[in-house]
């Protein structure tokens, strides 16, 4: 049985969408079969964060319709064989988005993949609403303020009591907090709400710290999800955040701010 | 960019603090109205409805509290009524 998994935050820019190529794109490099799908119809991005924006032919939309097959609409990922992209639908309204749609969708990509990435649009409209009724598990892109934070605790909300296992009376959805835009040296200076303030007010667990980063818009400059970039404290952040979330127990990193030595502290500020 | 700004950055240090203490309260009043039924400010306003057909009351004399524990919900109802000389009948 595949595991669906829904990136959601409520806030619009927190990084869902970077987060849910990073996490797609983790797994299926540990030969996991995964399918990241764009939930955003109308504004997609996830395509153009992936890379693969002039290989979209079919879209979500027009399967669910059935103009078109599943397998028409999957976009290999020419770096990994075992991801595959389902872009959202450009054009047309969100209500095409229909729930028995949506589950039969879901219920076709479970057959071949072990994991669905579900990318969300901000917000708690429809299109959130679907992105998040068939989690199984939910990663909340939190960045570490104050309305981001509130809009988190929001959907924590809304996944506990509009999601399908809560309907039905089935085990909670696994809720994940993934704190993003993380600035340590701003957290030192008591500027920024700590990693420990965040998960003190929204009590979850913590499955990752992504610092922010200058590679975050080098990666999706380039259409290349971060995490392949390795070398980069956010490309490493995603990959022991895919660990976690399979079950391996790696240290959090990149807490702590670097030290600046006297010179570049008197000519940067 | 200068002494005074590293004097300055040094006096405001706490707007995490302040940021941690707001949310803190908001995201429990939150909480609390999330788990409550629908239905408690129609109650409230039909309870009231009823109480003034008999005694002069007005809207904040009555309040309606429900809390959630383990095994079992509690409705409170706090009804606040005017001295003597109110009623209507």
């Amino acid at each position: 049985m595949a595991r669906i998994i829904v990136i959601t935050s409520g806030k619009g820019g927190v990084g869902k969408t970077t987060s849910a190529a990073s996490l797609a794109m983790g797994l299926a490099q540990r030969g996991r079969r995964t399918a990241v799908i764009d939930f955003d119809v109308g504004l997609r991005n996830l395509d153009l964060i992936m890379g693969c924006e002039r290989r979209v032919v079919y879209d979500f939309v027009n399967v669910i319709n059935q103009e078109a097959t599943l397998n028409q609409a999957l976009i290999r990922d020419k770096r990994c064989d075992h991801l595959y992209v389902l872009p959202a639908s450009q054009t047309r309204d969100k209500d095409a988005l229909t729930r028995e749609g949506v589950a039969r969708v879901l219920d076709e990509l479970a057959q071949g993949f072990e994991f669905i990435v579900c990318d969300s649009p901000a917000g708690i409209e429809h299109g959130a609403l679907m992105a998040m009724y068939f989690a199984d598990d939910a990663l909340v892109v939190t960045n570490p303020e104050v309305s981001s934070v509130r809009d988190s605790d929001r959907m924590l909300g809304i996944l506990s009591s509009k999601s399908k296992r809560a309907e039905e009376g089935a085990e909670p959805i696994r809720e994940y907090l993934l704190l993003t835009r993380y600035d340590p040296l701003r957290v030192d200076q008591g500027d920024m709400l700590s990693v420990d303030d965040v998960k003190e007010i929204l009590s979850l667990n913590l499955i990752g710290i992504i610092p922010e980063s200058k590679a975050v818009l080098s990666a999706s400059n380039a259409g290349i999800p971060v995490i392949l970039d390795r070398d980069s404290d956010a490309g490493q952040a995603y990959a022991d955040m895919v660990a976690r979330y399979l079950g391996e127990d790696v240290p959090h990193r990149f807490l702590e701010a670097e030290k600046k030595g006297f010179l570049s502290r008197l000519f940067r500020g | 960019m200068g002494l005074l700004d590293y004097f300055r950055s040094t006096q405001s240090k706490g707007s995490a603090n302040v940021a941690k203490e707001r949310l803190q309260i908001l995201v429990a009043h939150d909480r609390a109205a999330r788990g409550r039924p629908s239905y408690l400010p129609k109650l409230q306003q039909e309870i009231l409805d009823v109480i003034r057909k008999y005694v002069d009351v007005d809207m904040n004399a009555v309040s309606v509290n429900y809390e959630q524990e383990e095994a079992h919900e509690i409705l409170e109802l706090n009804i606040v009524l005017p001295e003597a000389g109110h009623s209507r009948l």
